[in-house]
């Protein structure tokens, strides 16, 4: 009975559920979601690598591949990398929809162009 | 006990209360519950282990992984813990952002367990209704940290993100809002008889048990005993926060709802009080990244009780030892002594009561030998 009022005053509201991905979901400003990084900016200094607490960031120092090896199936999406960073070449983006059906997409690499 | 009476009844280890796995062994008589064999272990992770693998800052996350619900607890006793092996201070403003971040998980923990509680009692309606409003703290918690769980706003040394005036009306208003929705709530928990039938008298815990088998958090306070770490201990900057330890006299499951309850009604003072108090600063300092060979103990009232972590440093980056106690096994002894005497159709209610949090827990095996 007590619970009465409050279901008389859900009458008129309208349901809260969004019909997700047919209609864009919430996204609260300064969501932590995939992180980028500004190859222009990078200086290929490991500090990401070593700030990583799940080994996701693999730094390549030499050779035509260097460059950044991130791992987006290791990620714990901590932005630690991006605090971590000197240049702030690392920037987390709001990005969340990020399955895949290939675990070949879920590397990326960043190369440092020469 | 008469020989052939007593059946044994397995009870889990597939979701006994929450939606986790442990194993109680009742044995029964008739519809009443004699004895209890609880086996844990079922969800043993090594994370002490991997602890001592990794560094400092690393293990920040794993402490946070410890728990889903109660995961800003444990990096505040984390943080506390390593931070007290140099007697590092962190800022003022980051005290207060810590201790707004561990309110709204207290709240955040509270009404998803009154909601779970409802649940179990058979009373829906009230499970949704509280899960609802919980989604605006999820909200309040996802704006501040940037995510929903697992908000890695703790770093060693202070925060790492701050809250903006706007974020701070924006908490506000919506405390008000909870604030009123929970004080009905408790209205309609105080009257409606399907819930008072199913909790009230169902799992007596007496306060001479509860300080014998060492009960701790809302279970203990709901016997009738003023403890909390938050004032017998104050961490972070709760000496000079004016706020009230509940307790109950009901000693019942009833009284436990309750407790849990009007706990959310202080933290709401709590975190308005810290809100306006809070001062304009630095949100950290500038921690070491290895540790001298020192010891050091945290204590962090969780939502579901003591939470202690304890570490032991050696010089070098990473630990060499790391201990937690979770709040659900300082419990578990008295959930087995409340259990004894019980319908069996009560277990399920009693084992809720207490908030378990099984995974925290399990970080021992039980080996036979051979």
């Amino acid at each position: 009975m007590s619970l009465f009022k409050e279901a008389i005053k859900q009458i008129p509201k309208k349901p809260v559920t969004i019909k997700y991905p047919f209609e864009p979901g919430i996204i609260p400003p300064g969501l932590r979601g995939l992180p980028i990084w500004d190859m222009n900016k990078c200086i290929l200094c490991v500090l990401c690598q070593n700030a990583c607490p799940v080994s996701a960031i693999k730094m390549i120092p030499k050779g035509p591949d260097a460059g950044i090896v991130y791992d987006l199936s290791r990620c714990i999406f901590c932005a630690e990398c991006a605090d971590a960073c000197p240049k702030k070449a690392i920037t987390i983006t709001d990005k969340f929809e990020l399955a895949t059906t290939s675990k070949s997409e879920l590397i990326f690499h960043y190369k440092k162009s020469q | 006990m008469r020989y052939g009476t007593t059946i044994k009844v397995p009870f889990g280890p597939q979701h006994p209360a929450l939606k986790e796995p442990e194993c109680f062994l009742f044995e029964v008589e008739g519809d009443f519950v004699v004895n209890v064999k609880p086996r844990i272990g079922y969800i043993h992770r090594g994370i002490e282990k991997a602890f001592e693998n990794n560094t400092y800052m690393h293990d920040l996350y794993l402490a946070e992984r410890i728990c889903g619900i109660c995961s800003h607890a444990h990096t505040v006793a984390f943080t506390q813990t390593v931070e007290g092996l140099v007697s590092l201070e962190i800022p003022q403003r980051a005290q207060y952002i810590r201790l707004i971040m561990a309110e709204l998980e207290r709240l955040h923990s509270h009404s998803l367990w009154v909601g779970i509680a409802a649940h179990e009692a058979g009373f829906d309606t009230m499970f949704m209704y509280l899960w609802r409003d919980r989604e605006m703290i999820m909200d309040l918690m996802e704006e501040i940290s940037g995510n929903r769980v697992l908000h890695a706003i703790n770093t060693i040394g202070g925060v790492r993100r701050d809250i903006n005036d706007e974020q701070a009306n924006k908490i506000r208003k919506y405390l008000d809002k909870f604030e009123e929705n929970i004080k009905n709530y408790i209205k309609v928990l105080e009257t409606e008889n399907t819930f008072l039938k199913r909790t009230v008298g169902v799992g007596i815990l007496k306060p001479s048990d509860a300080i014998a088998l060492c009960a701790v958090g809302p279970t203990l306070r709901a016997s009738g005993i003023k403890n909390d770490v938050r004032k017998d201990d104050p961490y972070l900057l709760y000496d000079e926060i004016p706020f009230e330890v509940i307790t109950h006299d009901g000693c019942d499951v009833f009284a436990r709802t309750i407790v849990r309850c009007e706990e959310m009604l202080e933290s709401i003072k709590i975190i308005r009080y810290a809100l306006d108090h809070m001062p304009k600063g630095e949100l950290k300092v500038k921690a070491p990244r290895t540790f001298p060979p020192n010891e050091s103990i945290g204590r962090v009232e969780a939502p579901r009780g003591e939470l202690i972590h304890y570490t032991k440093s050696n010089g070098t980056s990473k630990p060499e030892r790391y201990k937690v106690r979770s709040p659900t096994l300082g419990n578990l002894a008295s959930v087995c002594k409340t259990l004894i005497g019980a319908h069996i159709a009560d277990i399920p209610m009693i084992l809720a009561g207490i908030d378990p949090c099984f995974s925290c827990m399990d970080r021992i095996l039980i080996k036979k030998r051979s």
